[in-house]
């Protein structure tokens, strides 16, 4: 169980990385989505996942039943994805408004604030 | 209560000041008010701390170390008031610059809710909570980085969001990784649980992840091209805010978890600090030197100030930690200052680059002597608040043999004079490009208001200068007890 | 986004009380058995952009009880009225207050959550399928 979620986890991270890099706004915006994802795994895989007992106290116990799954790293990831959530919907309203005002949507349109030196030593003139 | 007021005074006042969208008035009144009232509660609690030492409040009454724990020490208490004092004086900056530059009506409620991440990260007793306030932080700022709504403020927001929320992402995978070694989040509980053997052992990676995600956070070689980037989209109060308090922020959590937390991280790490935060310094210096864009110049410095802050990190020790300390809160202060007195500039001559400026000496003398005394607290000059701010890193490190770190230190604040004495003569001294001296606009935005921020700034700037005995010593006794948490451990 | 359904136009009047009865259930149940704000808020979100999608943005716009961000805020300031009741007794902060038929400042706090987050994320699907960008936001 363990090998098998490091195993997916490396290749959520590799897709992850794969899509930050391809210069190209909307994959940049889910790559960092997907590698949200597989974070949430290894704070999800810290509970050290095998029990399938959820962490649920049965009515009339005032215990857990043993070896019941630590409920911590999930709350932990449920606040995670909350944020990322949020976060993920805030950039792609961005990337999409960016992809539409420059009719282009890779990494390398974005100059506006940082337009290209016109001078051999002295940087450009930022007008704003 | 009194622990969880800084946090909630700010938050309640981002969402009195969000629910007035049409009522510009009530909203700034609103805004001064939790600014104020944020002040006087930051004071209060300073005054406790001192007084009485550290005190904890654990949320919802649930038992530690499993609740979520708030601590101010005195280290925190020093910090809230400060960031306090900088927020009241970004509310009157915002207030006195008119409605026309701030309204788009998001930049008060955005302000405050910044304000209270700011605080619960220098309360947060536990890793998962500082994450927390780490991506509303993040939020925030990305908020006051559209607030312009065009194309260079959204391409500052995707820059800035693409590597925080890198940073952001390893910061959670490190403190999950942390979780699954100790089995605790609270951070108290974590230094108790990481001197048992086997625990150490299973530490130094995902530690060192943690100081990555917060090294990139707080702007460190190689990882800091964003800040100048997209920093300079930013209003200038918020500039101001953010500039000031950011990034210092995330060296804040660096000194804290080293220095009271995880203190016995391998010496190689530490090592590694020390020479990041020499390659930092200078290559931020050099940055500035490069840069004629005011907002540039001064962005690429925070850069430069922050390998001074790493630095006294990597001394790791309660000397090193005070000096930090001291640096911190004189960095906040004049950092802030100057973006202030920057905004100040844009409005009395009317561009950001210095090749477009000129002619301000005459034409504003109270605001060259407001820049000067920032600028020479900056360079370090003696008495300023950054001589002393040096003296005390400098000193250590030559007292550990680190005569490398030390002489870097005082190399990079000769180029630091380099920059601010390009601002001076190029912005003050030399006449203004343009035939007709002055731009129309810029008479009647300058109200005396518009100085009070940048004026109440400069006081404790000077204060720290002239008079530094009582809060060095403040500091050393919160570092001291820092310390000693750590080794009674 | 030029062809719509009609049929899902006509369908998506009732189908939107019906996920919010289902939102409201599932926020209510959350109180002793898995639910809660959070889930309710996002069958709300979905029953909005159900709407947004088969008709426009501005349908559903009108169905919302406030504008979007104001019934964010509303839920963030519900939220921390209910962790301040609890301090009112000398407490600390988000200690909560239990009484008899369920009632308890839990609840309170599980709808604030449910408002935020069927106000700020709808904020984002409107931002989204308008044609404005985030200025429109």
């Amino acid at each position: 169980m363990g090998l098998m979620l490091a195993i997916t986890i490396s290749i959520i991270v590799a897709v992850g990385v794969l899509l930050l890099l391809s210069g190209e706004l909307f994959r940049l915006v889910i790559g960092l989505a997907v590698l949200g994802t597989a974070v949430n795994l290894v704070v999800f895989m810290t509970a050290r996942p095998g029990s399938l007992t959820p962490p649920v106290i049965e009515p009339g116990f005032t215990t857990l039943p043993a070896g019941a799954v630590n409920a911590l790293p999930q709350a932990l990831v449920l606040t995670a994805i909350v944020i990322g959530f949020a976060l993920l919907c805030f950039s792609l309203v961005l990337a999409a408004w960016l992809a539409q005002r420059q009719r282009r949507a890779d990494v390398d349109g974005l100059r506006a604030t940082e337009p290209a030196p016109t001078d051999a030593v002295k940087p450009a003139i930022l007008e704003d | 209560m009194l622990p969880l007021a800084p946090m909630l005074v700010p938050l309640v006042t981002a969402l009195l000041a969000a629910a007035l969208p049409r009522h510009a008035r009530l909203r700034r009144g609103a805004s001064l008010a939790g600014a104020v009232a944020l002040l006087v509660c930051a004071a209060a609690l300073f005054v406790r701390v001192s007084r009485g030492g550290a005190i904890s409040v654990a949320v919802g009454d649930w038992p530690l170390p499993y609740a979520i724990e708030f601590v101010a020490d005195g280290l925190a208490a020093a910090l809230v008031l400060t960031a306090a004092l900088l927020g009241v004086c970004a509310v009157v900056h915002a207030l006195a610059t008119g409605p026309a530059s701030e309204e788009r009506a998001g930049l008060h409620p955005l302000l405050h809710a910044l304000l209270a991440a700011v605080m619960a990260v220098f309360l947060a007793g536990d890793l998962f909570n500082l994450y927390v306030w780490f991506e509303l932080m993040l939020i925030a700022t990305l908020g006051l980085l559209v607030l312009g709504a065009e194309q260079r403020h959204a391409e500052a927001a995707l820059k800035y969001f693409a590597v925080s929320m890198l940073g952001t992402l390893l910061m959670l995978a490190a403190v999950g990784l942390i979780y699954g070694a100790t089995g605790h989040l609270n951070l108290a509980a974590l230094g108790a649980a990481a001197l048992a053997p086997q625990v150490a052992a299973a530490l130094p990676a995902p530690v060192t992840l943690l100081l990555l995600a917060l090294l990139l956070k707080a702007g460190v070689f190689p990882l800091f091209l964003w800040l100048p980037a997209s920093y300079h989209a930013l209003p200038v109060t918020a500039l101001a805010l953010i500039g000031g308090l950011l990034t210092k922020v995330a060296l804040y959590v660096v000194l804290r978890l080293l220095g009271g937390v995880f203190v016995n991280v391998p010496g190689l790490l530490v090592e590694a600090l020390g020479w990041l935060a020499v390659i930092t310094m200078i290559s931020g210096v050099l940055g500035a030197a490069y840069h004629w864009d005011m907002r540039r110049i001064l962005a690429f410095h925070i850069v430069s100030q922050i390998g001074y802050l790493l630095l006294g990190v990597a001394l790791a020790s309660p000397a090193g930690t005070a000096g930090t300390a001291f640096f911190l809160i004189h960095n906040v202060l004049v950092k802030a200052q100057l973006f202030l007195v920057c905004g100040l500039m844009w409005m009395a001559a009317g561009h950001h680059d210095l090749r477009r400026i000129g002619g301000l000496y005459a034409a504003r003398p109270l605001l060259a002597l407001l820049f000067l005394i920032g600028a020479f607290s900056l360079v370090g000059v003696p008495p300023s608040s950054g001589f002393w701010g040096k003296l005390l890193l400098v000193r250590e490190a030559f007292a550990q043999d680190r005569l490398a770190w030390g002489g870097a230190a005082l190399g990079v604040g000769l180029l630091t004079l380099y920059s601010m004495s390009k601002i001076w003569l190029e912005g003050f001294w030399k006449p203004h490009p343009e035939t007709r001296p002055q731009r129309s606009f810029a008479h009647a935005a300058l109200s005396p208001v518009a100085y009070l921020a940048a004026l109440a700034l400069t006081l404790p700037i000077l204060a720290l200068g002239l008079y530094p005995e009582p809060a060095m010593r403040h500091l050393e006794l919160a570092t001291q007890a820092l310390w000693s948490a750590g080794g009674q451990r | 986004m030029t062809s719509r359904s009609t049929l899902l136009a006509v369908a998506s009047r009732p189908l939107y009380w019906v996920l919010l009865a289902a939102a409201l259930w599932i926020l209510l149940r959350g109180h002793n058995e898995p639910g809660g704000g959070f889930v309710g808020g996002l069958v709300a979100v979905a029953a909005s952009s159900l709407v947004a999608i088969a008709r426009d943005t501005e349908a559903a716009r009108r169905l919302l009880p406030l504008a979007p961000l104001p019934l964010a805020m509303l839920g963030v300031g519900l939220a921390t009225l209910a962790g301040l009741l609890g301090g009112i007794g000398g407490a600390p902060f988000l200690t909560h207050l239990w009484s008899s038929w369920g009632l308890s400042t839990v609840v309170l706090f599980d709808v604030g959550v449910f408002l935020a987050v069927w106000g700020s994320l709808s904020g984002y699907v409107h931002a989204l399928l308008a044609d404005g960008g985030p200025a429109s936001r």
